[in-house]
């Protein structure tokens, strides 16, 4: 007995320096340990894109798209956001083909159309070379993918070069390539000299030189048919980064700070109230083992929100849901061991026993119970989305905890406190419902 | 005792609500939500007063995007859904309904129909993959028990249970659906993962009382018959069974009514949902092991 109070003062400690942490971290407006809200809490957007990879080799599109994600990043630097969230996925072996996506947070703004347009003057650079396919009479040109792209850029400047408009300088714009894409240039350059090295943006060919000689050095020259505003324009985009391949909005959501601030409030309230009643159903039902499962569930709470702030875990609508789902679930595991416990107890068992070997008892059934709810909680983070992703992590986070919890915790209050024979009061504490034993 | 001696007639109620619930699914069917479809769904509030539905049609009709479906969400918001919009669009509908009245836009979302569609199948394989993993594991876990009802028996129960514990709140949606306008979306599908991992553990708690009695029964050559044992674990731990269910209840029914309105529906189909496995455990689960073990002891 000694033994189980030590460890309950040392749970009620833990419980009570974790409580602390969550408290002081949150109230800390510089602490780094702040519940991360996600944009459906915080307000924000989210927008997500589709890489077209069709003219990407499959070896290659890995690549591409980790060079996708760094210039958009640096793109959404300009915004001057807070905590911008550029993420790639590589998805859906079930429909057959792959799709890549660029997925972008962008907390505080709620601006959504500002947000796509200035995303989407990004420019996308590439470098294709010219074949003709001769069917017949007809030739066609076609242009194949050289691998040399915008992910080779390393920067780009505006010079005013002898057009062919009789005394005008026509502007034009330079483009330096980084030691990789110099190499590459190169060796293409080389390899087909004679043949027209058509140069790519946003999907137009917008200048065609034939290549007169190899060219080393990595420096490039566009000269289309440009103004000077595009031409200053275009540089000025080429230097925040050039893309790999094009891509397209597939999906966007924006939530208003006024929805989320609104959420926010509403989860708290539901989730005192659902705690509380919980708490009190638990009370007024078992009793003394009751009170001690409340007092488990406060660590269990405590406990789940240190680890969703450590790990951390990005809050949602529906992570907050499931959240307070868990703490109904939590007590499950502990209603099984006192219901076993009271039966022990109706056989004529002592209490220190019968708590033990309710305990026991109610192992195989929680187990199960868990393991099924680990499963489904698993399955549901790999469907995917934020929102459903939200609730599977604190759903299987909460599982996990309410496991401990309910193995550890409870039992340790119960041996701490019950003793080893019964008199009257022991017996009223222990019973429960409006029966008696 | 009772629960399995009439247990034809909780066969009956059950079978009844579940007929109620599919004749639901398939007259009012389940509206699909712009997350399997694709689609655009804008929130919008007024600052002053919101004018009729009908005009707010009338205004965005100016954009061509096919038919958009406005609703009154609150007194003084709508939704608006329409096909997937361009920014463009989505610019152009703004300005319209922004020309008389001053609003804000409270959220918007936007889906593509491909992200849709692969979602829909990712969403149909998860539902089945949880299904058959958790009756596997229920095969599994009783691998011991063999007599008189093959550790497998259990798992096919387990099945035909969470197909039940799926359907009843399904029904209740399509209900929903038809008189409130919500859709399905991928919250709805959430709901429904979650439930097939939590409505179980009601049947895994009375098996397992099963499961214990046939091994106690087994050592001390008691020969109780399947039916009588069957019905012993199902009273031993009803108590159990209807708190374990109660607390969550209770915890679902204080997000429904205090919880923030973008979890109502989900809080909502999960309350059904924990109230139709905690039925189907007690009166359908347990009682259908009977019939099942005496189809295998012929």
């Amino acid at each position: 007995m000694t033994r189980f109070r030590v460890l309950a003062v040392v749970a009620l400690v833990v419980g009570g320096l974790l409580a602390y942490f969550v408290w002081s971290t949150e109230t800390d407006p510089t602490s780094s340990y702040r519940f991360k809200l996600g944009l459906d809490l915080a307000g924000g957007t989210e927008l997500v894109y589709k890489a077209d990879m069709s003219q990407t080799a499959p070896g290659d599109q890995a690549e591409a798209l980790s060079a996708l994600q760094g210039v958009i990043e640096r793109r959404v630097n300009l915004f001057g956001v807070a905590e911008p969230l550029v993420q790639t996925e590589q998805a859906s072996a079930l429909s057959g083909t792959t799709d890549n996506r660029l997925i972008v947070a962008l907390p505080g703004v709620t601006d959504i159309n500002a947000a796509v347009a200035a995303l989407g003057e990004t420019p996308t650079l590439e470098f294709r070379l010219a074949s003709t396919t001769t069917v017949g009479t007809t030739t066609q040109v076609g242009y194949v993918s050289t691998g040399l792209t915008g992910r080779y850029l390393a920067s780009a400047a505006l010079q005013f070069g002898s057009g062919a408009t009789a005394g005008l300088a026509a502007p034009q714009v330079l483009i330096n390539f980084n030691d990789e894409g110099a190499k590459l240039f190169e060796k293409i350059t080389s390899e087909n000299i004679g043949q027209t090295l058509a140069i790519f943006l946003d999907g137009q060919p917008i200048s065609t030189p034939v290549i007169q000689e190899a060219i080393p050095g990595g420096q490039a020259t566009i000269s289309g048919r440009f103004t000077a505003t595009e031409a200053r324009d275009l540089v000025r985009n080429l230097n925040f980064g050039a893309l790999p391949v094009p891509i397209s909005l597939e999906s966007s959501s924006a939530v208003g700070p006024t929805l989320g601030a609104a959420a926010i409030n509403a989860g708290v309230m539901a989730g005192i109230i659902g705690f509380a009643i919980v708490a009190l159903f638990m009370i007024a039902w078992y009793r003394l083992p009751g009170l001690v499962a409340a007092i488990a569930l406060v660590e269990y709470l405590v406990f789940m929100l240190a680890v969703i702030k450590v790990i951390p875990v990005t809050l949602t609508a529906s992570g907050i849901a499931g959240l307070i789902i868990s703490v109904g679930m939590a007590v499950d595991a502990n209603v099984l061991i006192f219901e076993r416990t009271k039966e022990e107890l109706r056989e004529g068992k002592e209490p220190r026993e019968a708590v033990h070997i309710g305990f026991g008892r109610a192992w195989t059934a929680i187990r199960d119970g868990h393991l099924t709810m680990l499963i489904s909680g698993g399955i549901l983070f790999w469907l995917g989305t934020s929102i459903v992703q939200g609730f599977a992590l604190v759903f299987v986070l909460g599982v996990l905890a309410s496991f401990i919890s309910a193995v550890s915790l409870s039992r340790i209050f119960l041996l701490a406190i019950v003793p080893e024979a019964r008199s009257g009061m022991w017996k009223f504490l222990l019973s429960s419902g409006i029966r008696k034993i | 005792m009772n629960i399995v001696t009439h247990r034809t007639i909780y066969f009956w109620i059950t079978g009844l609500i579940l007929a109620g619930a599919l004749g639901a699914i398939f007259s009012f069917g389940l509206p699909l939500d712009i997350d399997f479809t694709g689609g655009s769904l804008m929130q919008v509030r007024y600052q002053d007063e919101r004018p009729a539905i009908t005009e707010i049609e009338q205004q965005i009709a100016v954009v061509p995007l096919g038919t958009a479906s406005v609703r009154a969400v609150g007194s003084d918001a709508v939704s608006i859904r329409t096909r997937t919009m361009t920014p463009e669009e989505h610019v152009a509908v703004l300005e319209v309904l922004s020309q008389n009245d001053p609003i804000t836009e409270l959220a918007y979302t936007s889906v593509g129909p491909t992200l849709g569609e692969q979602f829909a199948n990712k969403a149909l394989w998860a539902l089945f993959a949880v299904g058959l993993a958790i009756a596997l594991y229920i095969a599994f876990a009783f691998r011991k028990v063999s007599r008189p009802l093959p550790s497998w028996g259990y798992g096919l129960t387990v099945i035909a249970i969470l197909v039940h514990d799926l359907i009843i709140p399904a029904g209740f949606f399509a209900v929903f659906a038809r008189f409130n306008g919500v859709q399905v979306d991928a919250l709805f599908i959430t709901a429904l993962l979650a439930l097939l991992g939590y409505s179980v553990n009601d049947t895994i708690v009375i098996f397992d009382r099963i499961r214990e009695h046939l091994a106690t029964n087994e050592k001390s050559r008691n020969t109780e018959s399947f039916e009588q044992t069957v019905g012993k674990s199902i009273s031993e731990t009803m108590t159990r069974s209807i708190n374990t269910s109660l607390t969550v209840v209770l915890a679902l029914l204080a997000l429904v009514l205090f919880g923030a309105s973008a979890t109502r529906m989900f809080s909502l189909v999960m309350l059904i949902g924990v109230i139709a496995g905690t039925y189907s455990s007690i009166l359908l689960a347990a009682p259908l092991l009977i019939p099942l073990a005496r189809k295998f002891s012929k």
